[in-house]
């Protein structure tokens, strides 16, 4: 019960923010000790934790290929990453945002360069509120980005929702669950493509023109951020005395 | 051989280096997107303007072997006639009996266990590595076999260039400050013997250090003045060491 | 875990590039239009023993949908809507790499974006479905079923579902003094209520040239799908970028616009279908 008024009538959303304003974003690279890359990534309250292993051997060999890495991903939600708790068991909904992601992360990952590996990404949900897929994307990201994978570009991911006709930017979990359109994309900024695209709602052809440009303008600004998490690592040391 | 020095850039995936005409050196690193040098991994983008040579110098990453490199491998699986070795590559290695022992091995009569077994320390060399199969490794060489005593420092493969140095000039400077034997491998593993712990030590932390401030220059200076700092704090050396 | 497919039925080389040259060329290996369809068959129907059904053919893919109504209770956020449940299977007779058991990645994706589809344009009023308010509701099951696989799995199982809720009839139901349900299935109150219509209209993309309803072979050969449902009103019920590739802003727009117009033509065959006296077979 209680449906949230999500547009106040300032036209402000119901946590205060313009519609296109990104919600505060934290990133962090590097963070965890044994996985060959990694990434801790924050939009709001939506945390997202991503670890990649690799490239490296897996034992079933059949699954390898000769002339490339393949990608192996698994988008995955902590049962107490939602309000109500989530069966460990994977859902339909984790399944195909694993798939999702890994298309979304293909496109950019130089897999040529490793023939006959395996590249894997885990993407750990610790807390859900909107806007996970697009969140694990960057996430993932940052952490190729951290094992030293070469990428043709970093691909990042932003949510663009309608909620009371208008169109919003990194919708959180109220505005996905009461709003009228929920569309999730993933961009390579330098190389202009995009790699992820969903829409769960209905728009006409004038609001989704309007809600891709949106989108594009929120990946801009998570862009810099990203770039300047990678190097903040390297600019930090100081040289001791 | 140009003696300016390269311009250095610190680029992420996705960031343009330059336009232009260039030779690129390190192709996987530096690719050419719309008439742009685009970086493709974290790391020190070198641009020669003489030469007009691009170069790169990855922060992270793993390590891809090469023939004719000299590696430190575990072994982690013991075969009839091979062993596989953990060389810290994305593929295990493979060192034949054949090869280590100098002579064929009767799989029936002989248990390679006896020789190497897991866990074991190897310093070979890459002899064959193409696109069908793992790296073969070979032991046949001076300083190469199986390793009895010293100690493992592990750095991320892409820093191993900075403990060698220009022309080796690191690797000679930490040789001589700590008097330690040092065997620097491709694969990010250093093998060392110290004459006592607190050089073992020393060194030790001088290239844990040279790891983390590698994208820094002035590296050499720094850690000759550390390694000195280190030995006077423990009484190995007395006032300030000398500077040459 | 998603893997990387590896490549079961390759495409020769030889015939690849036949596929690619024509495309660069704006043509078909197989002499269709960028924005044609192949023949589309739609017999509503099909399974008598279904609420609704019907056997779609598009070209050569075979899709079966089939529509079963059942008592439930309602989702507790919704106590005075039924629901809507839609599952999709790859069968092992649909192609010699398709293995029996559980639904895989492809098979779960195809089932969510035809049921986001038809759930976000409302095209079934949910209300309509309620027996008992707040207790027992319809539970309208989807269930799709690829028989063979010749390419465009999701725009024929879309067709297939879409006429099989157009022909479903809403069986007999009683309610006794003590709020009981009974079916009775040999009798039947009407045909399921639609609000809306969608179908979803997939444009593939190679040698940067956007086309819709790829067949098998062109499906192996492209880089990257879009797969975008339209409703009768002309409106954007749903958007899946499907495959390893990726798409330029403005092939994405240009997609679009391909799919806002074929998809009229798309629902005007599936309404034709429908008009037409129900073959018993």
């Amino acid at each position: 019960m209680g449906k949230v008024k999500l547009l106040r009538e300032d036209g402000l959303r119901h946590d205060g923010r313009r519609p296109d304003e990104l919600r505060p974003i934290r990133m962090q690279v590097g963070v965890l000790n044994k996985a060959s890359g990694s990434a801790l990534v924050e939009y709001g309250a939506t945390k997202i934790l991503a670890a990649v292993h690799g490239p490296r051997e897996i034992p079933q060999r059949h699954l390898l290929l000769p002339s490339r890495a393949i990608l192996r991903c698994r988008y995955h939600m902590l049962t107490f990453s939602t309000h109500e708790r989530k069966s460990p068991a994977p859902s339909r909904r984790e399944i195909e945002l694993s798939k999702v992601i890994r298309e979304a992360l293909e496109p950019v990952v130089m897999a040529e360069v490793f023939p006959r590996t395996a590249i894997d990404v885990f993407i750990e949900v610790i807390n859900a509120d909107g806007g996970t897929r697009t969140a694990s994307v960057t996430a993932a990201s940052l952490a190729l980005a951290d094992a030293g994978i070469p990428m043709r570009d970093l691909v990042i991911g932003v949510a663009v929702g309608k909620v009371d006709g208008v169109l919003v930017l990194d919708i959180d979990e109220a505005e996905d669950m009461y709003g009228e359109a929920d569309m999730p994309v993933a961009v390579a900024p330098s190389l202009g493509i995009v790699t992820l695209l969903q829409l769960n709602g209905v728009l006409t052809r004038e609001e989704f023109n309007e809600a891709l440009k949106l989108a594009l303008k929120g990946a801009q600004t998570i862009y810099s951020m990203a770039r300047e998490a990678l190097k903040s690592r390297y600019l930090e040391v100081k040289v001791e005395e | 051989m140009s003696s300016k020095e390269a311009r250095r850039v610190l680029v992420v995936p996705g960031e343009v280096i330059c336009e232009g005409e260039y030779k690129v050196l390190t192709p996987n690193y530096i690719i050419k997107v719309n008439g742009k040098y685009v970086a493709t991994a974290v790391g020190l983008a070198q641009v020669n303007e003489d030469s007009k040579e691009l170069s790169f110098i990855p922060l992270e990453g793993c390590y891809v072997p090469q023939v004719d490199d000299i590696v430190v491998g575990y072994v982690v699986d013991v075969g009839l006639t091979y062993w596989e070795v953990d060389i810290r590559a994305p593929f295990t290695a493979t060192l034949y009996a054949v090869d280590f022992l100098g002579r064929p091995v009767n799989p029936a009569k002989e248990d390679l266990s006896n020789y190497l077994s897991t866990g074991d320390t190897v310093i070979a060399k890459i002899e064959i590595f193409d696109r069908n199969r793992g790296p073969i490794i070979t032991t046949k060489g001076k300083g190469l076999g199986k390793v009895i005593h010293g100690t493992i420092v592990e750095i991320s493969p892409v820093k191993v260039a900075r403990v060698i140095g220009r022309r080796g000039s690191m690797h000679q400077l930490l040789q001589s400050e700590t008097s330690c034997d040092i065997t620097v491998a491709r694969n990010g593993r250093i093998l060392i013997n110290c004459p006592n712990k607190e050089l073992e030590d020393i060194l030790v932390m001088a290239i844990l250090k040279i790891e983390r401030e590698a994208h820094i220059p002035g590296l050499t200076d720094r850690i000759k003045e550390f390694i000195i700092r280190e030995k006077v704090k423990r009484g190995l050396i007395g006032g300030e060491g000398k500077a040459t | 875990m998603s893997v990387t497919p590896s490549a079961e039925v390759t495409v020769p080389k030889l015939r690849s590039a036949t596929i690619l040259n024509m495309l660069k060329k704006g043509l078909r290996a197989s002499s269709r239009g960028l924005t044609e369809f192949r023949p589309i068959e739609i017999v509503p129907g099909y399974v008598p023993n279904a609420d609704g059904s019907a056997l779609v053919r598009l070209g050569n893919t075979v899709v079966v949908a089939g529509v079963k109504l059942e008592i439930g209770s309602p989702y507790p956020d919704t106590p005075n809507e039924g629901a809507l449940i839609v599952s999709a299977e790859f069968m092992p007779t649909a192609s010699p790499t398709f293995e029996p058991g559980p639904p895989d990645e492809n098979a779960i994706e195809l089932a969510r974006v035809v049921d986001r589809a038809l759930r976000e344009i409302k095209a079934i009023d949910m209300e309509k479905l309620v027996i008992v308010p707040g207790r027992r509701v319809w539970v309208v099951y989807v269930d799709i079923y690829v028989l063979d696989h010749d390419g465009n799995l999701v725009d024929a199982s879309s067709i297939a579902a879409l006429a099989a809720l157009l022909s479903t009839e809403v069986p007999k139901v009683e309610v006794d003094e003590l709020g009981n349900v009974k079916v009775d299935r040999s009798s039947r109150l009407g045909p399921l209520q639609l609000r809306h219509k969608v179908v979803t209209v997939s444009v593939a993309k190679a040698e940067n040239v956007l086309f819709v309803d790829p067949d098998i072979e062109e499906e192996k050969v492209c880089e990257t799908k879009l797969v975008i449902a339209v409703s009768d009103d002309g409106r954007i019920a749903g958007m899946q970028k499907s495959g390893l590739g990726a798409l330029s802003v403005e092939e994405v727009l240009v997609a679009t616009d391909i799919a806002l117009k074929v998809a009229r033509d798309l629902l005007t065959t599936v309404e034709l279908s429908l008009a037409k006296p129900k073959e018993l077979e």
